[in-house]
């Protein structure tokens, strides 16, 4: 469904391209009826999936196969642990002690030692998924803009020691602290509480920030555009919330005060439905909003090679261009909603509410 | 859905949430709490500094309004002296003119009255003189009338003409 | 005849965009009328419309 405004843009037999594009892709069998421009159209359209796509090595340049393998850690009755390379992309099945596995769909399966992989009738495999918490191009990427992240904001803090204006680039860092500080966390929280939830809020912001930035980088390493990782985020905001609550938050869940009595029964449940919806809200937010932004910048992108007439091409070239800057800013107003949201979500929590 | 559902990868999501956590307490104890403290601190002083500037305004405007007050006490004596000496001198003048009118009038009089009084001298010598000229003319004339026979004897003629001898 | 859910998705899509439209607008005719209360405004609007792209989004995702 995500990859579908692609294909309206790109050709009219869209639904025979789409049929066949998992087996162009992976497998390289040609369906004899499709036509070259079909065939390209669905190569893109895999390109751009598998950029959107977790993988277990790091590509850097995918059409030259230039990268390197990562780690893969499985637990399947015990641990196993060996390098990506042993998949040779899917090609061939990886053993480990006396387990055999196979990369299909980039997903890993366990397989017997020829790699046969049974399919139910929706054409999905069958076979068994081994627990995987491999090192994979986002756990990298994560962990190297963790570090980045750490460092800069190290020093940062250094720089504070010995006086106390910010210098160089904390010129530049610290009107985003006081940002997060002055207008997402304390009009959300209130003076009272806020300073608690401080380093989460800023943690998050510069965590998406940061992310949805490297995401924005050729290197096809979005990670936010990952369910898994907004998920992540979203759990936390959700237990923080639910964790640093005061008596009155779960007043106006259960009883809400000011109502009739049978309005408090209807409400209740709509109330407590609402205390997930908001984290799941949170978190379908940022990652539609990063999957769309790549696949519409992608398939421009892709657009300037199925054009062959030059005043298109600069066209596209110039709305590329165009939905680049756009997305900075997407990158930087997702993580600003993500974190104002959260604090809006802390501020309901410590709410004290004397009016009533 | 189900896709999403499908694509949900564990490992991310466990690796996801470990290394958050653990950058959320590395940021907290390195980067935020440094900041914040600095931040704040850096605020506080400023809010400080700004309630001393405004404390030394209201200072400086207090000590201008009475320098002010001083300023003008001050005018005000300077002016009351000025009036005052303007008044002296106006007394002073008035004084010495009234006196001098005095003066002035007085001499007029002493002249005049000297002047009356030597008119009056002048007029008596003037009068003694013009007695003894007439006496020493009378006294010449009668030498020359009574210097011959003749006219002694014309005036007695005339003389005993005149005398009617009633 | 069954019409497709992606047609449904699609409505939904449609009605976000214009609510989000129509939010964005007011808040431009707001700040126009009140610019000193600006940030108010942009932080109420984009409460709003980030509720109503949770509507949008859970509308594609039931597809």
């Amino acid at each position: 469904m995500l990859i579908s405004p692609f294909a309206l843009f790109a050709n009219h037999h869209e639904d025979k391209a789409e049929h066949n594009e998992e087996e162009v892709a992976h497998h390289e069998e040609v369906v004899v009826e499709l036509t070259e421009a079909e065939k390209k159209a669905a190569k893109r359209k895999a390109y751009i999936k598998h950029h959107l796509q977790d993988s277990y090595d790091f590509t850097i340049w995918q059409a030259k196969g230039i990268g390197f393998p990562l780690p893969v850690i499985l637990w399947d009755e015990g641990l196993h642990l060996f390098s990506s390379s042993k998949f040779h992309h899917g090609e061939t099945v990886a053993e480990s002690k006396g387990n055999f596995y196979k990369l299909y769909h980039g997903k890993i399966y366990k397989t017997d030692a020829e790699g046969t992989i049974s399919y139910d009738e929706h054409h999905h495999p069958t076979n068994a998924k081994p627990l995987d918490f491999s090192i994979t191009k986002n756990v990298l990427t994560i962990m190297l803009v963790g570090l980045l992240i750490f460092f800069v904001f190290k020093r940062f803090a250094k720089s504070y020691s010995n006086n106390l204006v910010p210098r160089k680039g904390g010129k530049f860092l610290e009107p985003l602290v006081l940002f997060v500080r002055d207008e997402i966390a304390i009009p959300n929280i209130g003076k009272k509480h806020y300073r608690k939830y401080m380093s989460y809020l800023l943690t998050v912001f510069f965590f998406i920030w940061f992310l949805n930035l490297a995401g924005m980088t050729p290197l096809g390493i979005g990670v936010t555009n990952n369910i898994a990782v907004t998920f992540g985020l979203a759990l936390i905001t959700f237990l923080i919330t639910q964790f640093t609550s005061k008596k009155d938050y779960w007043g106006h869940i259960f009883w809400m005060p000011g109502v009739p009595v049978p309005m408090k029964f209807v409400l209740a449940p709509i109330e407590l439905l609402g205390v997930f919806i908001k984290p799941f809200a949170l978190m379908i937010r940022l990652y539609a909003n990063m999957t769309a932004g790549h696949i519409v910048l992608m398939s421009l992108i892709g657009l300037l090679y199925v054009f062959t007439n030059w005043f298109a091409k600069g066209a596209f070239l110039g709305l590329t261009l165009f939905l680049s800057i756009i997305e900075l800013l997407v990158a930087f107003l997702q993580a600003y909603i993500f974190t104002m949201l959260t604090a809006l979500y802390f501020g309901g929590a410590v709410a004290e509410h004397d009016d009533h | 859905m189900e896709q999403l559902l499908n694509d949900f990868s564990v490992g991310l999501f466990f690796w996801q949430t470990i290394l958050f956590v653990v950058l959320l307490f590395l940021l907290r104890k390195f980067a935020w709490k440094p900041i914040l403290n600095a931040v704040n601190e850096r605020e506080d002083s400023i809010k400080s500094a700004l309630d001393s500037a405004e404390d030394a305004k209201r200072e400086m405007a207090k000590l201008k309004s009475t320098n002010e007050d001083l300023l003008n006490e001050a005018r005000g004596e300077r002016d009351a002296m000025l009036k005052d000496a303007r008044d002296m001198k106006d007394k002073i003048v008035a004084e010495a003119k009234v006196t001098a009118n005095e003066q002035a009038d007085r001499i007029v009089a002493e002249a005049r009255e000297s002047i009356q009084h030597e008119k009056m001298a002048a007029i008596t010598e003037l009068k003694n003189q013009v007695a003894i000229l007439s006496i020493e003319i009378a006294e010449k004339i009668l030498k020359e009338e009574l210097s011959s026979a003749d006219k002694q004897k014309t005036i007695i003629d005339n003389v005993v003409k005149d005398i009617n001898l009633n | 005849m069954e019409i497709p859910a992606i047609v449904g998705a699609g409505l939904v899509v449609i009605g976000a965009g214009i609510g989000i439209g129509r939010i964005g607008g007011s808040a431009m005719d707001a700040i126009a009328r009140q610019p000193e209360a600006t940030n108010k405004i942009q932080t109420a609007m984009l409460i709003a419309a980030a509720l109503i792209e949770g509507i949008g989004f859970a509308a594609l995702f039931a597809v």
